[in-house]
């Protein structure tokens, strides 16, 4: 289906390096998460894969790189979650997940009826039927990530960018978004592209982790590899211990630094 | 489900048309009012029964002489039809400025419109009113739509030559320096020929009292099409309450549809001010008031706005013309009048954001 390549993707704000020649490919179904301390450059490159900063070096999707495509192709291939999504306390969740199919409805036309059909059998599957016609502004926090997720599938995009998708979530919320995403890639063939901070969650779902520090790619693969205490200690700067569990799961405990 | 939802969707939808219906209403009550009071002119009873005796096929003995009928007809009639429209035009001026910079504090005189036209006029009243008043065309309405054009097409300049992130903020700052510039331009301009101040102060103030159907056939293109344009724009407009980024990200080409937009709004805001000088409030409190009422959709805000800024323009009208009388008490006053106290209102119940 679809392939995401990076090459050699640079970034800089105002002279500052945030990306230094980053490099990536993913195929269909695959799911990368980008970890690594903050401004260590994870948000820039979902950034610039979503079409919304200007690069060097190039993000392409089945060979099309991304500056030269329209916003509208962009949205139709790329749905992309920040990671703190702007949103209108007074539009209700329906009218908020329809946004999602702005790509596919003509400058001056309106939804179509498939637009609502799409809408609303996103709105089931996340459970949020009953929502529908709430306002944004008064769902609790996992169901406005729940609304967030719902927009970006609307988009019925291939691929699928999230910024730090569980921050705001308690520990179950957490876990029913990423299980949500996981079983969309599985499903649909979904390529993913996050950032995350908990990295045993990260270890946990991810095909692959690429730790970025100031910029660069420090190292690269599955959570067994990269999830190392030494690594962690020197990127990061934490005292963490890694525990590996009998079932391949990697789980990453802090440490007090003074234990008295 | 799909049945409920549709259920859910047309209850909303019905509830628009509601609204819709009762704006409009609301609008031929106050365009009937407008066009029964007024000093001099017939009794105001017998104004409806005149026009339906205008109406083919009726005959009705209204008791209206030729004379009154003028008055009524030439005098009062332009002046109410030139409020709606005027009234109509900033208000979705308004929303739409309102949409584009996400921000609910903007009225359509943001990037320069009123400094512009303001700055027009005077040129015009210095360079001696009466001399012009034998020309072929009155040369106010134009120096003062251009003005307008001209100070935003430079709000535009500068706010695009400076702005190399995609803020929009910007732009609305480049709006403030034009606006100032314009300003003491015209303060100096004034500060030098004292004898204009009273003419061009009125002008400031707004006034309908000078309207005739000239006036309306002259700005009716220009509003028309702005409308127009806004109105295609609702959906979209929806789309930009997300932010810049993520309305990007949904694929819109956000700089072209701001581009429009501010255009169309501006083109029709000038041509408005152009006739009817500036006359603050309207393009502030007739999109709030439509929040509050219908909510913040901009498919609701842009038709709702049309229908009640040109009810509340008119009705404005009403006692502008009657309270000083014979005087006319300047329709900006009353429109700020009551403004002022609905911004403290809104500042209390504020639950709606743009």
């Amino acid at each position: 289906m679809s392939t995401l390549g990076f090459c050699d993707l640079t970034i800089s704000y105002d002279g500052v390096c945030a990306v230094n020649g980053f490099n990536d490919i993913l195929h269909s179904g695959e799911w990368l998460c980008l970890i690594g301390p903050n401004g260590a450059g994870k948000s820039s490159v979902l950034r610039a894969a979503a079409g919304l900063i200007n690069y060097s070096g190039s993000v392409a999707i089945d060979q099309k790189e991304i500056p030269a495509t329209s916003a509208r192709w962009r949205a139709q291939n790329i749905a992309f979650v920040p990671q703190t999504p702007l949103m209108p306390d007074d539009m209700s969740v329906v009218e908020y997940v329809l946004l999602g199919r702005n790509p596919y409805i003509k400058h001056f036309a309106s939804e179509s009826k498939h637009d609502l059909e799409v809408v609303e059998k996103i709105l089931h599957r996340l459970d949020l039927e009953q929502f529908s016609n709430r306002m944004v502004g008064t769902l609790s926090g996992g169901e406005r990530q729940r609304a967030v997720i719902a927009r970006a599938l609307a988009q019925e995009a291939p691929v699928l960018l999230l910024d730090e998708p569980t921050a705001a979530l308690d520990i179950g919320h957490q876990q029913q978004a990423l299980e949500l995403v996981d079983k969309l890639r599985r499903e649909q063939g979904l390529t993913v592209v996050s950032a995350m901070h908990d990295l045993t969650l990260a270890g946990l779902y991810a095909d692959r982790l690429v730790l970025m520090h100031q910029g660069s790619c420090v190292a690269s693969g599955d959570a067994k590899s990269v999830l190392r205490s030494e690594t962690l200690a020197e990127f990061y700067g934490v005292s963490a211990r890694v525990h590996h569990e009998t079932d391949g799961t990697v789980v990453v405990i802090p440490q007090r630094v003074n234990s008295n | 489900m799909l049945l409920a939802k549709r259920a859910t969707r047309e209850r909303a939808g019905t509830r628009f048309s509601v609204w819709l219906l009762a704006s409009f209403a609301l609008l031929i009550t106050a365009v009937l009012v407008g066009t029964m009071i007024g000093p001099a002119g017939p009794q105001w009873w017998r104004v409806p029964l005149e026009l339906l005796n205008r109406l083919p096929l009726v005959t009705i003995d209204s008791g209206v002489s030729t004379d009154q009928w003028n008055i009524v007809w030439q005098i009062r009639a332009p002046r109410v039809v030139l409020a709606a429209i005027v009234g109509a035009m900033l208000s979705v001026a308004g929303a739409s400025y309102q949409g584009v910079f996400r921000n609910p504090l903007v009225d359509p005189y943001l990037l320069g419109v009123a400094a512009g036209a303001g700055l027009g006029a005077t040129l015009v009243f210095t360079l001696q009113r009466q001399s012009t008043e034998s020309w072929l065309i009155d040369p106010l309405p134009l120096a003062a739509f251009g003005g307008a054009l001209v100070a935003v097409f430079f709000t535009y300049l500068i706010g695009n030559a400076f702005n190399k992130s995609r803020s929009n903020t910007t732009l609305v700052l480049a709006g403030v320096a034009v606006t100032s510039l314009a300003t003491a331009i015209q303060t100096f301009i004034l500060q030098r020929n004292n004898d204009v101040v009273r003419q061009v102060y009125s002008w400031i103030l707004g006034r309908l009292s000078s309207a005739t159907w000239g006036d309306v056939r002259l700005i009716l293109p220009y509003v028309s099409l702005s409308c127009i344009v806004l109105l295609m724009h609702r959906r979209l407009l929806d789309v930009l309450r997300v932010g810049d980024d993520e309305a990007i990200a949904l694929g819109t080409n956000i700089r072209r549809v701001r581009f429009v937009v501010v255009l169309a709004a501006t083109l029709g805001t000038a041509a408005a001010v152009a006739v009817s000088g500036l006359i603050g409030f309207v393009g502030i409190i007739v999109p709030h008031a439509v929040r509050l009422l219908a909510g913040a959709s901009y498919r609701r805000v842009l038709p709702l706005s049309i229908l009640l800024g040109a009810a509340f323009l008119v009705a404005a009208d009403i006692p502008s013309r009657v309270l000083a009388d014979p005087a006319e008490t300047p329709i900006g006053v009353v429109t700020a009048f009551f403004g002022a106290p609905f911004f403290l209102l809104l500042l209390r119940t504020r639950k709606t954001q743009t």
